[in-house]
C-alpha cells in the first residue's frame, strides 16, 4: 500500500515511543546491575545472597534474612488475601445483584487507589498496639506487616478477579443451570475454572505490590536483620533494606545496596517465572489443549 | 464432586459463606478509611490546606507539600501518558512484527513488576547524582512517569484491542488512511479506556512515596521551580508518622490524601461513563 | 461498458489458493448477485475490488483485475480514492459510535472537505437517497448506535453515498436484519442501480433473484457460471447450478 510522507513520519514516531519502553527497562537494570557488582566483586555474590549477617559498619552484608523477611511476609499476606479477595469478588460477580454490584465497584476502585502508606499508617496507630497489647512483643512483626499488606492488595485482586468472573460469558451459566445445576455448583464448576487465568493474575499482580511495598512494611514490620522464627517476631524485607539505609550510605555499603535490588530484581522474575508456568497449565487446561 | 451434603443445601451453605466473606472484606476496607477520615477531618481546615509547614509539621499546614504533589503527578502525566498512548497504538495498529510487539509487551511488564523503591534508588543514583539533577520536583516527575509508562501502555492497549475491527473496516473502506482512522474512528471509541489508563497512573503517582523519597528530597517550603525539591503528600505522613512528629497532622494528611484519590476516582467514573452513554446512544 | 473487469483472477490466503481463474465483468448501472455455498470464495472477490483484502498480511493475488480499465493491483493505484470510488458496505451493520451526522459526514471529512453548508447539504442527500431521511432527520446529533439493525445498515449505505462512490459493494448486507427491514434494502438497492454499479454478495437466493441483473454462481473458488439473473435462474447451463439453486446443496 502506497504511504504519504506524513503518515510515514506518525508511523516512525508512533514506533520510537514504543522502542522507548524497551530502553528504558534496559537502561535501569543496566545501571542497577552495574551499580551493584562492585559490592558482589567484593564480597562474593553467593556470601551476599545466602550471608545471615548484615552489618555494613563490620563489612557484612549477607542479605538471607531479609529474602526470609520478604518472602515470609508476602506469602503470609497472600495467604490471608487470596481467598477473602476472590470469595468477595465471587460473591460481587455471581450472587450480589446489580445495584449492590454498582455500589461495591467504584468502592473497590476507590480502595485500589488509597496510598500504601496510608495503610502503613493505619497499621502503625491501630494494628501495632492491638499485636502489642494481646499477643505481646513490639508489635512490630511479620504477621503485623502481612495483615497490612493483605488489607493493601485486597481491592488489587478483588477487582482484578471481579473483571474476569464477569467476562465469562452467560452462555456458560445458562447452559450449566439449564442442566439443572445449582448456583454454586455452576460457580465452582463452570464460572471459576473459566475465569481461572484471570484471576491468578490478580493474585500475581497482588503478590507483585506485596513484594515490592516499602514503606508501608518500614512502618510496621520492626526492620529487624535476622531471620524471623515465628509470626510474631520482627523482621526486614529486601525492599525496606533499601530505603532504610540509603540516606546515609556510602561507598561498598552503597553499592551493597544496589545489590540488594538486584537480588529483589531476580526473586520478583523468579516468582513471575513460577506464576506464569502455573497459568499455563490451567489455561491448556480450560481451553481444551492436552496435559 | 464426593460430598455428604445435597447440591441445594451446599448451594446455601457456599451463598452465605460467599455473602459473608464479601461482606466481610469490604466492611474491613471501608472501616478503615473511615477511621482515617473520622481521625483526620476534624484537623483539616482553610489554614490547614492552604498554609505553610510549620516546625517540621507539628503545626501550621501542607500547602506546599500538596503542591509538590500535584507538581510531580503532573510531570510525570505530561512524560508518560504521549509516550504510553503512543507505543500502545504501535503496538495495536502498526506492529507488524510479532517478535518486536512482545519484545515490548515484556519489557512493559517488567517495568510494570520492578517496585517502586528499585525506580527510586535508580532514580537517586542516574538523575539525582549521575545527571546531577538534584533533588528536584523534576527528577522525581521523570521517576514516576518511568513508573506510569507501562501502566497506561498496558491498559491502553488493552482498550484499543476492544475497539471492534468492524469501525476499522467501515473506516477504510471509506477510503480513509491508518492515520485518519485512528485518530477518528479508534481513538475515540478508545477514549474511556485511555483516560481511566491515565488518571490509573496518575492515582498511582500522587500515592508513590517510596519511588520520590531519594528523588524529590525532602524539603518543606514551596517548590517553585521544576528543580525546586519537595515533599509530596505521601512522603510528609510517613515522615509525621514514622518520625513521631504529629499524629494528628499525620491523621489530617493521610485524610486529604484519601480524598483527593476518591475525587478524581468518582470524577474519572463519571466523566467516562457519561462519554460511553452518549457515544452508544444511551443518553 | 464494464465497470470491473476480472480476468484470470487468482488470490491466496498463504497457501491457502482461494479463488481460481476467475474472468467476470460487471456492466455500468447494473446489479451484480455473488451466489454460492460458505467459503466459496464470493466474499473473497467482492474484497478484493476495493483492497479490503490488504488488510490480511498473507494475501496475495494473480491476474488483472481493472476498475473502469485501471488495474486495481497496480502500484500507481491509490488505494485511499479507490476505496473512495468502490464503496461496501459489510454484512453486519457497523456505524461509528458517532452522531448520525458524523457518520455520513465521516467520508467527506476525511477526503479534506471542510465547507460545512456543503457537508450538510451532502449528508442531507445521502441519507435521503438511503431512504432514511424521514426517520432520522430530527435525531441527527444522536448517537448512531441507538438505531435499529435496519436503519443502521441503511445509514451505513448513506455514508456510502456520500463519498460519490462509482461502485458499492455489498457483503450479505440483509443477513443480520429482519425481513420488513431486508425489504427496504432491497427496494433501495433499485433505486440506486439508476446511479451506480452495485455488486452484492447474497446466501438468499430469492434476493439475488429479487435484487439483481447478473447472477454469478461461485463453488470451492471457481466461477461456475454468470448469467443473466432470470436465466440463470430458469434455465441453468451448469449442472451444479442446476443442483444448487434447487437446493440439493449449499
Amino acid at each position: 500500500m502506497k504511504k504519504s510522507l506524513y503518515e510515514l513520519l506518525i508511523e516512525n514516531a508512533l514506533f520510537l515511543t514504543a522502542l522507548l519502553s524497551c530502553f528504558i527497562i534496559l537502561i535501569i537494570s543496566a545501571f542497577i546491575f552495574i551499580e551493584g557488582l562492585p559490592a558482589i566483586q567484593e564480597y562474593g555474590f553467593f556470601k551476599f545472597l545466602l550471608g545471615n549477617l548484615w552489618s555494613p559498619n563490620d563489612g557484612e552484608f549477607g542479605v538471607f534474612s531479609m529474602i526470609a523477611g520478604s518472602l515470609y511476609v508476602t506469602f503470609l499476606a497472600l495467604l490471608i488475601s487470596t481467598p477473602l479477595s476472590v470469595l468477595c469478588a465471587t460473591f460481587m460477580a455471581e450472587v450480589a445483584g446489580e445495584k449492590v454490584r454498582n455500589i461495591l465497584k467504584p468502592i473497590i476502585q476507590t480502595l485500589s487507589g488509597i496510598p500504601s502508606v496510608v495503610y502503613g499508617f493505619f497499621g502503625l496507630v491501630v494494628l501495632v498496639p492491638f499485636i502489642m497489647s494481646h499477643f505481646g512483643g513490639s508489635g512490630f512483626s511479620v504477621i503485623t506487616a502481612a495483615l497490612i499488606l493483605s488489607v493493601m492488595i485486597l481491592p488489587t485482586i478483588i477487582s482484578v478477579s471481579y473483571d474476569s468472573l464477569r467476562a465469562v460469558p452467560g452462555e456458560y451459566r445458562e447452559a450449566s443451570l439449564g442442566l439443572g445445576a445449582t448456583g454454586w455448583q455452576t460457580i465452582r464448576r463452570v464460572v471459576i475454572p473459566s475465569a481461572l487465568p484471570g484471576i491468578i493474575t490478580a493474585i500475581i499482580l497482588g503478590m507483585g505490590r506485596a513484594v515490592g511495598e516499602t514503606l508501608a512494611v518500614i512502618m510496621v514490620v520492626g526492620n529487624v536483620s535476622k531471620i524471623p522464627y515465628s509470626i510474631f517476631e520482627p523482621a526486614r524485607t529486601l525492599t525496606s533494606n533499601i530505603a532504610l539505609e540509603m540516606s546515609y550510605a556510602t561507598g561498598i555499603h552503597y553499592h551493597a545496596l544496589f545489590t540488594t535490588a538486584v537480588i529483589l530484581f531476580i526473586l520478583i522474575m523468579l516468582l513471575l517465572v513460577v506464576v506464569k508456568c502455573i497459568q499455563r497449565r490451567f489455561s491448556l487446561d480450560i481451553s481444551g489443549g492436552s496435559l | 464432586m464426593k460430598s455428604f451434603l445435597s447440591p441445594g443445601t451446599s448451594h446455601k451453605i457456599m451463598n452465605s459463606v460467599l455473602i459473608f466473606s464479601g461482606v466481610l472484606t469490604i466492611s474491613v476496607l471501608v472501616i478503615i478509611l473511615a477511621f482515617i477520615l473520622i481521625e483526620g477531618l476534624p484537623a483539616i481546615d482553610l489554614e490547614f490546606i492552604f498554609g505553610g509547614v510549620k516546625d517540621q509539621g507539628r503545626s501550621g499546614g501542607i500547602f506546599p507539600v500538596i503542591v509538590s504533589s500535584l507538581y510531580v503527578t503532573l510531570i510525570s502525566v505530561l512524560i508518560a501518558a504521549p509516550l504510553g498512548v503512543g507505543a500502545a497504538i504501535y503496538v495495536v495498529e502498526y506492529a507488524e512484527n510479532r517478535k518486536l510487539v512482545n519484545i515490548i509487551r515484556f519489557g512493559a511488564e517488567t517495568l510494570a513488576s520492578i517496585p517502586s523503591i528499585v525506580f527510586g534508588l535508580f532514580g537517586f543514583a542516574f538523575f539525582v547524582m549521575f545527571l546531577k539533577m538534584g533533588w528536584s520536583v523534576f527528577s522525581a516527575g521523570l521517576v514516576l512517569a518511568i513508573m506510569a509508562i507501562p501502566t497506561i501502555f498496558q491498559v491502553v492497549e488493552v482498550s484499543l484491542r476492544s475497539v471492534p475491527s468492524t469501525y476499522k473496516e467501515g473506516s477504510y473502506g471509506l477510503g480513509a488512511t491508518k492515520w485518519q482512522t485512528i485518530c477518528n474512528v479508534i481513538l475515540p471509541a478508545a477514549i474511556p479506556g485511555i483516560v481511566t489508563g491515565i488518571i490509573l497512573a496518575m492515582t498511582r503517582a500522587i500515592s508513590e512515596a517510596a519511588a520520590v523519597m531519594y528523588t524529590v528530597g525532602s524539603s518543606v517550603s514551596m517548590p517553585i521551580s521544576m528543580f525546586d525539591p519537595g515533599r509530596p503528600l505521601p512522603l510528609h505522613l510517613y515522615i509525621l508518622a514514622t518520625e513521631g512528629i504529629s499524629l494528628q497532622n499525620a491523621f489530617a494528611t493521610a485524610a486529604v490524601l484519601v480524598i483527593i484519590v476518591m475525587v478524581i476516582t468518582f470524577l474519572t467514573n463519571y466523566f467516562t461513563q457519561r462519554y460511553q452513554n452518549k457515544m452508544m446512544g444511551n443518553l | 461498458m464494464y465497470r470491473i473487469t476480472a480476468e484470470h483472477l487468482n488470490t491466496y490466503f498463504g497457501d491457502a489458493h482461494i479463488l481460481k481463474d476467475i474472468s467476470l465483468k460487471v456492466a455500468e448501472n447494473t446489479v451484480m448477485a455473488l451466489i454460492g455455498p460458505s467459503g466459496c470464495g464470493k466474499s473473497t472477490f467482492l474484497r478484493s475490488i476495493n483492497r479490503m483484502n490488504d488488510l490480511i498480511a498473507s494475501f496475495k493475488l494473480e491476474g488483472t483485475l481493472l476498475l473502469d480499465g485501471n488495474d486495481i493491483y497496480s502500484k500507481n493505484m491509490d488505494v485511499v480514492d479507490l476505496r473512495r470510488r468502490v464503496g461496501m458496505v459489510f454484512q453486519k451493520p457497523n456505524p461509528f459510535p458517532k452522531s448520525i451526522f458524523e457518520n455520513v459526514a465521516y467520508g467527506l471529512r476525511i477526503h479534506g472537505n471542510d465547507d460545512e453548508d456543503y457537508i450538510a447539504q451532502r449528508v442531507e442527500e445521502s441519507l435521503k437517497s438511503a431512504a432514511i431521511w424521514d426517520e432520522v432527520k430530527d435525531k441527527l446529533d444522536q448517537s448512531a448506535l441507538g438505531l435499529s439493525g435496519g436503519q443502521q445498515q441503511r445509514l451505513c449505505i448513506a455514508r456510502t453515498i456520500a463519498n460519490n462512490p462509482e461502485v458499492i459493494l455489498m457483503d450479505e448486507p440483509c443477513s443480520a436484519l429482519d425481513p420488513i427491514s431486508t425489504l427496504k434494502i432491497e427496494d433501495l438497492i433499485h433505486e440506486l442501480k439508476k446511479d451506480y454499479t452495485i455488486v452484492i454478495v447474497t446466501h438468499n437466493m430469492q434476493q439475488a433473484s429479487r435484487v439483481s441483473d447478473f447472477t454469478s454462481f461461485f463453488l470451492n473458488g471457481e466461477l461456475i457460471e454468470s448469467e443473466k439473473t432470470e436465466k440463470l435462474f430458469v434455465s441453468p447451463k451448469e449442472k451444479k447450478t442446476e443442483e444448487y439453486i434447487t437446493g440439493r446443496f449449499g
